[in-house]
C-alpha cells in the first residue's frame, strides 16, 4: 500500500467533485483525504486528493479516467519530497488548572496555537505535514482528546514552476 | 446570427444546426415545450416511440448505420430512466449518442417535485459527458457542445437535461458549432517514433496478428485497414464489434476471436509473437483468462482513448491516436520498411494458420429429426438478403449465430450490443437504422427472449412506414443460459423456459402491431418464406422461425478459462499438435 498525492484543476462548475469523487470508488480506490479549493483563477478550481493505492490497482488507470472528464483541466502527481503538504487540525483537548500548562508547553514545542480557552479543556490550531500532526497527538493524547476535526491534504511543488500557467491560458481563451 | 426565441425553440434550432435530421422520442410534461416548436421544424422528423428505450436503441442504431449521431428525447423522472439502458450501452460500445431530456423547473430541483429525477447524476457512470442546463442562453451552446462531445474522440453518449423554465423562458439564439472545452482534447495524431517502432517490430515478427476492433469502424478506415493487412501480409481477425471492417471473404480474415470465435482466430492470437491492437480493448470476452492471454505476444496497442491501452493487458508500443491516422501512418511506415529490404516472413505461420482454418472450420450439425436449424436460417437469410443488407441483432446464441453464419463483406453491416449485452436491443436499433437508411434493407435478427423485451417498437414501425424485417429465432428459451445450464449445471434448467413456442402466437402479435407475420417451422419452407419477406417492402414484416431448442454455439472458451482451453464443438478439444501447451 502507498499514498500518492494529486492536484487535479478543474473547470469550477457544479457538479465536477461528484464526478471525480464518484470515479475514485467506481473504480475501486479510497480516497484517504480530499480538500477543494478555487485558485488564482475564479473558473478554475483546485482539487487535492490524497489516495491509497494497493500493488494489483494501479493509479494511473485512475489518473488516466480522471483525464477524460470534460471538467478536468490537468493531473499532477505530487511527489512529497519535490512538494509541501500541509494539513490543518483543530483539536480539543482536555485541560484543567493542573494539566493546562504541560499541554500548552507540547502545543508551543509543535509550533501550534491555543485559539480557545475554558476551565476543562484548550482548543488547539495546528498545521503542518500528516507526520508532524500525528506526532503532536500522539503527545496530547494521554491528556484526553475530546473532538478532532482535521481539514484536507492540501500541496503545492517545490520551486518557481507553476501548475497552473497552461491550465490558466486554455480557460481564459473559452471565456 | 442572433434573435429572440424561447429556449424550445433555441433547443429545435440547435439541432437543426448540429444536422439532426432524426430524433426519436416521447413527449410528456417537463419536455413538452420543446415538442411545440418540434412540431414546426421542416428539417427535423420526430419518431414518437412505444418506450423510452426504443428511442435510446434507435438513436444507437441510427448512429451505427449512418455515422452520425444519434438522438433520443424524453421527459423528466420516469422518462429520462427509461433512457438509462440504452445510455449504458451505448457508453459501453462507444456510439455517439445525444439524449435530450426535460427536467422540472429549476425551482422545484431537489424538492422530489412529480417527475423529477436526478438523471444527470444517475448517468454520470454511464456517459461520456452530461449537462444540466437551467439558463436559457445556454441551451444553444450545451447542444453544440454535446454533438462534438459525442461525435469526436472516442465516442459515446452525451446526455442534455433541461429544466422546464429553461424551455419556456426567452433568450437570445447564437449557434456557434465548435465550442470551446478547455479540458477536452482528444489525441488523434499518433506519435511518428512509436509508429516507426511498430512497423519495425512487424518486420521482425514471425507469428503476427492484426487484432481488430469496433474503434476501426468508429474511425472510417476500414480502407486503410485493407491496404494495411495487404501490405504486411498479416492475418486479421475483427471482433464482434469490428465485423465488416474487413472483408469476410478476404483470404486474410481469420474470423472472431473471442469466447465464441474461430479456433483459427482464438489460436492465432494466443499463439502470435506480436499483437497488433487497432481501436480494440482486450475485453476480457477476448481474452479469456488474461494471465494466460497470448503469453508469447509483444503488444502493440493502439487507441484513440489512452485509459484503454495497458487497462488489461501492458502494452509494449502503446500509440494513441485516431485508427485512422494510426493505420494510415503504419502504410507509410511499412512501406519505408519495405523499401529498407525488411519483409516480415510469414510463410512459416500461415502454414499453421491454414491448418487451424481448414481443419476447425465454423460449422454446425443439422438436427437429428429433422425440424430447423436455427444456424442455416440464420446462414441463408445472410445469402438471401446480400451483403449490403443491414443486420441488427439482439443478445444471445442467435447473436453470436448471426457473426458467425452471416458474411459481413461492408462495414456498418452488422450492429448489435457487445459490451453491455443488452436484451432487446434489435428491434429498436434496426428501426433507428432503417430510419437513418430508408434505401438498405434492415433486418432485426432476434431471439423470442429478446424480442419480448422490444417488440412494441414494431407499432412505432408500422405507424410511421419504417418497413425493417424481423427474423424471431424461436426456441422457446432462453437459449444462451440455457447453453451454460446445460454445459455447467447439469441440465437443470432453471427459469430458461419462455414456452414461447406456445405463447404469444409471434404471427398474430406481429399482425395486430400492423405487421406481416410469417411463420417457418421446417426447412423446405425457409428459402421460400425468407424470400416472401424480402418481398414485401410497405410494411415490417416478422417471422417467426421456430427451431431446434438444443443448439449450441461454437466454439467456446468457457467464462474465466484461458484461451489455450477452446474448444471446437462440445468435447472436441483441437489438437494443435505442438507440444508447449
Amino acid at each position: 500500500m502507498s499514498k500518492h498525492t494529486l492536484s487535479v484543476l478543474v473547470e469550477n462548475k457544479p457538479g465536477v467533485l461528484a464526478r471525480i469523487t464518484a470515479l475514485f470508488s467506481r473504480r475501486g480506490f479510497n480516497i484517504d483525504s480530499l480538500a477543494v479549493g478555487t485558485t488564482e483563477h475564479p473558473d478554475i478550481s483546485r482539487i487535492t486528493i490524497v489516495v491509497s493505492v494497493v500493488e494489483e490497482l494501479p493509479l494511473e488507470q485512475v489518473t488516466k479516467q480522471l483525464n477524460k472528464l470534460v471538467n478536468v483541466l490537468k493531473i499532477v502527481e505530487l511527489d512529497p519530497p519535490a512538494s509541501v503538504q500541509r494539513q490543518l487540525l483543530l483539536v480539543k483537548v482536555r485541560a484543567d488548572h493542573e494539566t493546562r500548562s504541560q499541554v500548552v508547553e507540547i502545543v508551543q514545542l509543535f509550533r501550534a496555537k491555543t485559539v480557545d480557552v475554558s476551565p476543562e479543556a484548550v482548543t488547539v490550531e495546528a498545521t503542518g505535514g500528516p507526520d508532524k500532526l500525528a506526532a503532536m497527538l500522539r503527545m496530547l493524547e494521554p491528556f484526553g482528546i475530546k473532538e478532532l476535526v482535521q481539514s484536507g491534504v492540501v500541496a503545492i511543488g517545490r520551486g518557481g514552476r507553476s501548475i497552473t500557467d497552461r491550465s490558466l491560458r486554455s480557460v481564459e481563451r473559452s471565456a | 446570427m442572433t434573435d429572440q426565441v424561447t429556449g424550445a425553440q433555441a433547443l429545435i434550432r440547435s439541432l437543426e444546426a448540429a444536422g439532426v435530421d432524426t430524433v426519436f422520442g416521447i413527449p410528456g410534461g417537463a419536455i413538452l415545450p420543446a415538442y411545440d416548436p418540434m412540431m414546426d421544424s421542416t428539417k427535423v422528423r420526430h419518431v414518437l416511440v412505444r418506450h423510452e428505450q426504443g428511442a435510446g436503441h434507435a438513436a444507437e442504431g441510427y448512429a451505427q448505420a449512418t455515422g452520425k449521431v444519434g438522438v433520443c428525447m424524453a421527459t423528466s423522472g420516469p422518462g429520462a430512466t427509461n433512457l438509462v439502458t440504452p445510455i449504458a450501452d451505448a457508453h459501453m460500445d462507444s456510439v455517439p449518442i445525444v439524449a435530450i431530456t426535460g427536467q422540472v423547473a429549476s425551482a422545484a430541483i431537489g424538492t422530489d417535485a412529480f417527475q423529477e429525477a436526478d438523471i444527470c447524476g444517475i448517468t454520470m457512470p454511464i456517459t461520456k459527458h452530461n449537462f444540466l442546463v437551467t439558463d436559457p442562453a445556454e441551451i444553444a451552446p450545451t447542444i453544440a457542445a454535446a454533438f462534438h462531445i459525442a461525435s469526436t474522440g472516442r465516442p459515446g453518449p452525451v446526455l442534455v437535461d433541461i429544466s422546464k423554465d429553461a424551455l419556456q423562458a426567452t433568450t437570445d439564439f447564437v449557434w456557434n458549432g465548435t465550442p470551446e472545452l478547455p479540458g477536452y482534447r482528444p489525441v488523434t495524431r499518433p506519435h511518428a517514433k512509436q509508429i516507426r517502432e511498430a512497423a519495425r517490430l512487424l518486420g521482425e515478427a514471425k507469428r503476427p496478428v492484426l487484432y481488430v476492433g469496433g474503434g476501426v469502424l468508429k474511425a472510417h478506415a476500414s480502407a486503410e485497414l485493407k491496404i494495411l493487412a495487404e501490405l504486411t501480409g498479416a492475418p486479421v481477425v475483427t471482433t464482434l464489434m469490428a465485423l465488416g471492417a474487413f472483408p469476410d471473404s478476404h483470404p486474410q480474415h481469420l474470423g472472431m476471436p473471442g469466447m465464441h470465435g474461430t479456433v483459427a482466430a482464438v489460436t492465432a492470437l494466443q499463439k502470435s509473437d506480436l499483437i497488433f491492437a487497432l481501436g480494440a480493448r482486450f475485453d476480457d470476452r477476448v481474452t479469456g483468462r488474461l494471465d494466460t492471454f497470448a503469453p508469447h505476444a509483444t503488444i502493440v496497442h493502439a487507441d484513440i482513448d489512452p485509459a484503454e491501452i495497458s487497462k488489461n493487458r501492458t502494452a509494449d508500443v502503446p500509440i494513441v491516436g485516431d485508427a485512422r491516422e494510426v493505420i494510415a501512418d503504419l502504410v507509410v511506415a511499412v512501406q519505408a520498411e519495405h523499401e529498407a529490404g525488411r519483409f516480415g516472413d510469414y510463410q512459416e505461420w500461415w502454414t499453421a494458420l491454414n491448418r487451424w482454418r481448414d481443419t476447425y472450420p465454423l460449422g454446425y450439425d443439422l438436427p437429428a429429426d429433422g425440424s430447423l436449424s436455427p444456424q442455416l436460417v440464420i446462414e441463408r437469410l445472410g445469402a438471401i438478403s446480400g451483403p449490403d443488407t443491414i443486420f441488427a441483432s439482439g443478445v444471445g446464441q442467435h447473436q453470436m449465430w448471426a457473426s458467425q453464419f452471416i458474411r459481413y463483406e461492408k462495414p456498418y453491416t452488422w450492429l448489435n450490443s457487445g459490451g453491455a449485452g443488452t436484451m432487446g436491443y434489435s428491434v429498436p436499433a434496426a428501426m433507428g437504422a432503417k430510419a437513418g437508411m430508408p434505401d438498405t434493407t434492415v433486418w432485426a435478427i432476434d431471439g423470442d427472449g429478446c424480442f419480448q423485451m422490444t417488440n412494441q417498437e414494431l407499432v412505432t414501425c408500422a405507424v410511421n412506414d419504417i418497413p425493417i424485417k424481423v427474423a424471431i429465432i424461436n426456441n422457446g428459451t432462453l437459449g444462451m443460459v440455457r447453453q451454460w445450464q446445460t454445459l455447467f449445471y447439469n441440465e437443470r434448467y432453471s427459469n430458461t423456459d419462455l414456452q414461447s413456442r406456445r405463447l404469444p402466437d409471434f404471427v398474430k402479435l406481429a399482425e395486430a402491431m400492423g405487421c406481416v407475420g410469417l411463420r417457418c417451422e421446417s426447412p423446405d419452407q425457409l428459402d421460400e418464406t425468407i424470400h416472401k419477406a424480402m418481398s414485401i417492402n410497405d410494411a415490417p414484416v416478422v417471422i417467426d422461425f421456430v427451431v431446434h431448442q438444443d443448439a449450441m454455439v461454437w466454439p467456446m472458451v468457457a467464462a474465466g478459462s484461458s484461451n489455450d482451453e477452446v474448444m471446437a464443438a462440445r468435447d472436441v478439444r483441437p489438437d494443435f499438435g505442438d507440444s508447449d501447451d
